[in-house]
């Protein structure tokens, strides 16, 4: 069993969770990812690592609920267990010095970025971390990612802090304006990705993203979470999850993502309705 | 001898079994297995040959005439303890061995009428002792102060692990997923394998003193030589299996509703899918499957789609005599309402606008040449194509070896299939103090050939424990 160490809702329906697991606090690098299993009877879902601690042996999930199962463990507080934990699943983001990094980020995504910005700081590159949301309260993280970039720019949709629009507006007004920009990342939902791989293409800027498709195990036995990426089928459990914005086929991993939907609406509807987020549309 | 005449007077012994129109309704064991009145009729067949080929045939060598010999006594549970002297997980073996091509495949009796049905026998004991809570411990050997590091739960790793330990090592066995067992939990069917079963076998070996740690992967918490060289442990056995799916790799292969065997079998079986919404993994409901592959994967697959309410078919491209899968399997299928397009391949999976399955287009073959495989090979008929319609593709063809060891010891020797190189004398690998079995070394194969190999290995690891190397002859 995994304990909660921590757990603070630090936006609405953001749930930063922190838990005890010494054996992947140990191995993780950015851009890897965990499978968490609430209960016995729960799936098996897949979580971008943000934040580990190597000393204290924990690990920081930032848990959005979605589901039956994302529910099951909004709804646990500091002291409780979770029954599975597995990871560092995921090959980890190449760090090397880029130059200028930009990380643009939405929804879970600014959870997401928090180590990769740490760690692209650390190996000499500027980062320029660009988040996004509906409205002033859904940015979390604010201090932290302030203090792992060189810039920090905060957008919202209904312009109520920072820039109004979206983050891919401020890369593509940047590259437009003639910014060097060495690396892009883009962390959040399926079709902000694909924006971000739209607007840096004719600059010819390398984009990565995070694919999150449906995942079983998470460890390449099943095959669940194959993407056409370049032509080629991937797995995103184990050659993922990041992959070149400017290969990937979005119109396929989009009709993937939702396979299961009618089924998770029937479990959902068991307990409680589920808030629906806005924005772009997104289905974290 | 009035006896000799009586035995073979005997028909072999049918296994009471659900009706097929009951049991594609649920996911219960189909046969019931053996009575004490029929196991000890049926063991009555055996003549206790003087050079039992039997045994010669089974990958684990379990002393078969002797364990038979008990259950014609009315001793069941000496028969149960006399194979757990070969061979730790009985209860599994007598349900999924190809006892055909094996231990029944050798019988002497076999030749004139039909083979002594030595693999329910077996399953009749392990259930015997099991039901009766009568499980006992035999004696350990006093400790070594050796540690064994065991990566993989399936078959072969719990092998190993039963072995070793009743050698007086201390053995830790590493497993991924959230429940030992490998393929045993997440590939074969409650209704061929029931999961309480392989938690039993599990829990006896944890009687035995093997330590279990779930969710832990190697390769990624830690590394083979971090085991060796960190974590204090003097030998390592890699279980890890054949865990990576083929596809065709044929147009719409990626649409939605076309899955690999591995993953319609692991939401079924270990998510427990079929018990949805109790358990929130939703399965696979369908109405119309197709299973592409002949081998016994495809007819669990088939088997398991059928009892989710499906219309199931079978597409395979060679012919009904040339399926891998164990003719019981096939029969069962059969009975249970699987329809088969034989001599069919299929060519491409066909989709609507939001990438849906709506049907997949195959063609006729028709048999040639022998091949490698020395099987007539099937050639495409030209021009015979046709569409099914459905909305489900099972991919079952097979599976790779799982590439994450390898991909993270650089210094363990690999075939060009992707399988760990080991000894096969002593299943030792490149590495010194390493040693493999189960899939990851032959490639997908059957739980008991992977049980022989952990077997090997684990009596060349006590050797290499004890003197620090490997004996050459590997004994």
């Amino acid at each position: 069993m995994f304990e909660i160490v921590r757990k603070q809702e630090v936006a609405p329906n953001v749930h930063e969770t922190v838990l005890r697991a010494p054996a992947i606090a140990k191995k993780a690098r950015p851009g890897q990812f965990v499978i968490v299993m609430v209960d016995e009877k729960s799936e098996r879902v897949p979580y971008t690592l943000c934040d580990w601690d190597r000393q204290a042996g924990t690990i920081t999930l930032v848990v959005q609920e979605v589901g039956q199962s994302s529910r099951k463990l909004v709804l646990l507080q500091a002291g409780d267990e979770v029954a599975h934990l597995v990871g560092p699943l995921g090959v980890p983001l190449e760090i090397e010095r880029f130059g200028t990094v930009a990380l643009a980020a939405g929804c879970y995504g600014l959870g997401a970025v928090l180590g990769i910005a740490r760690a692209m700081k650390a190996a000499g590159n500027r980062v320029v971390t660009v988040v996004e949301a509906d409205s002033h309260y859904l940015h979390y993280f604010r201090a932290e990612l302030q203090a792992a970039s060189d810039e920090m720019i905060q957008t919202t949709i209904d312009g109520s802090n920072g820039t109004k629009g979206h983050a891919l507006d401020v890369i593509k007004r940047k590259l437009a304006g003639g910014e060097q920009l060495d690396r892009v990342i883009a962390v959040g939902c399926l079709f902000m990705m694909m924006l971000a791989g739209e607007a840096t293409k004719p600059f010819g800027v390398k984009t990565l993203v995070a694919l999150n498709p449906i995942m079983l195990d998470g460890t390449g036995m099943c095959g669940a979470c194959r993407v056409s990426v370049g032509g080629q089928t991937q797995f995103a459990c184990v050659d993922g999850p990041f992959f070149d914005a400017h290969e990937v086929d979005w119109e396929e991993i989009r009709d993937r993502r939702v396979a299961y939907s009618d089924e998770e609406i029937q479990a959902v509807a068991r307990s409680a309705p589920v808030e629906r987020r806005r924005g772009h549309g997104c289905v974290p | 001898m009035s006896q000799a005449i009586d035995k073979k007077s005997i028909p072999r012994q049918p296994m009471p079994e659900q009706e097929p129109e009951d049991r594609v309704r649920n996911f219960d064991e189909v046969p019931y297995g053996f009575t004490a009145e029929l196991a000890k009729l049926e063991a009555l067949r055996c003549i206790m040959c003087k050079n039992p080929k039997c045994v010669a045939a089974c990958p684990v060598n379990i002393d078969i005439p002797a364990f038979v010999a008990l259950i014609q006594a009315g001793k069941f549970l000496e028969a149960a303890r006399k194979i757990k002297q070969d061979n730790a997980l009985p209860a599994v073996c007598g349900r999924v061995c190809p006892q055909e091509e094996q231990c029944e495949g050798a019988c002497v009796i076999g030749l004139k009428h039909q083979p002594v049905a030595i693999g329910r026998l077996e399953r009749f004991a392990a259930d015997y002792e099991r039901h009766r809570a009568a499980v006992t411990i035999p004696e350990l050997a006093p400790p070594t102060g050796k540690r064994v590091a065991v990566v993989g739960a399936g078959p072969a790793g719990l092998t190993v692990a039963g072995d070793l330990v009743l050698k007086g090592h201390q053995v830790t066995v590493f497993e991924a997923l959230q429940e030992p067992g490998g393929v045993l939990m997440y590939g074969i069917p409650e209704f061929r394998l029931p999961k309480e079963i392989v938690r039993a076998e599990v829990d006896y070996l944890r009687k035995l003193g093997v330590q279990f740690v779930m969710d832990y992967v190697v390769g990624r918490n830690s590394t083979i030589r971090e085991l060796l060289d960190e974590e204090g442990y003097h030998a390592v056995f890699i279980g890890t299996g054949a865990g990576l799916p083929s596809f065709m790799e044929m147009p719409g292969e990626n649409l939605i509703g076309v899955y690999s065997a591995n993953e319609y079998l692991t939401r079924a079986n270990l998510m427990k899918a079929y018990l949805f919404p109790e358990y929130d993994t939703p399965p696979i409901r369908r109405r119309r499957v197709a299973v592409i592959g002949g081998g016994n994967v495809a007819m669990d697959s088939a088997r398991t789609a059928l009892r989710l309410g499906g219309d199931v078919t079978i597409v395979y491209r060679r012919a009904r005599e040339q399926m891998p899968a164990r003719v019981e399997e096939v029969h069962h299928a059969e009975q249970e309402g699987v329809k088969f397009r034989l001599l069919t391949n299929p060519t491409r999976v066909l989709g609507d606008r939001r990438h849906r399955v709506t049907g997949m287009e195959c063609i006729e073959m028709e048999l040639g040449e022998p091949d490698e495989s020395g099987r007539r090979r099937p050639v495409p008929k030209k021009g015979s194509e046709f569409v099914i319609e459905l909305d489900t593709v099972i991919v079952a063809i097979g599976n790779k070896p799982n590439p994450l060891v390898p991909r993270t010891t650089p210094e363990l020797q690999v075939s060009k299939w992707g399988t760990v190189v080991a000894d096969p004398k002593t299943m030792q690998t490149s590495i010194p103090g390493v040693f493999a079995g189960g899939d990851i070394v032959s490639g997908a194969a059957t739980v008991i050939l992977a049980m022989g190999q952990g077997r090997i290995a684990a009596r060349s690891m006590d050797t290499y424990l004890r003197n620090g190397a490997v004996a050459e002859s590997g004994s």
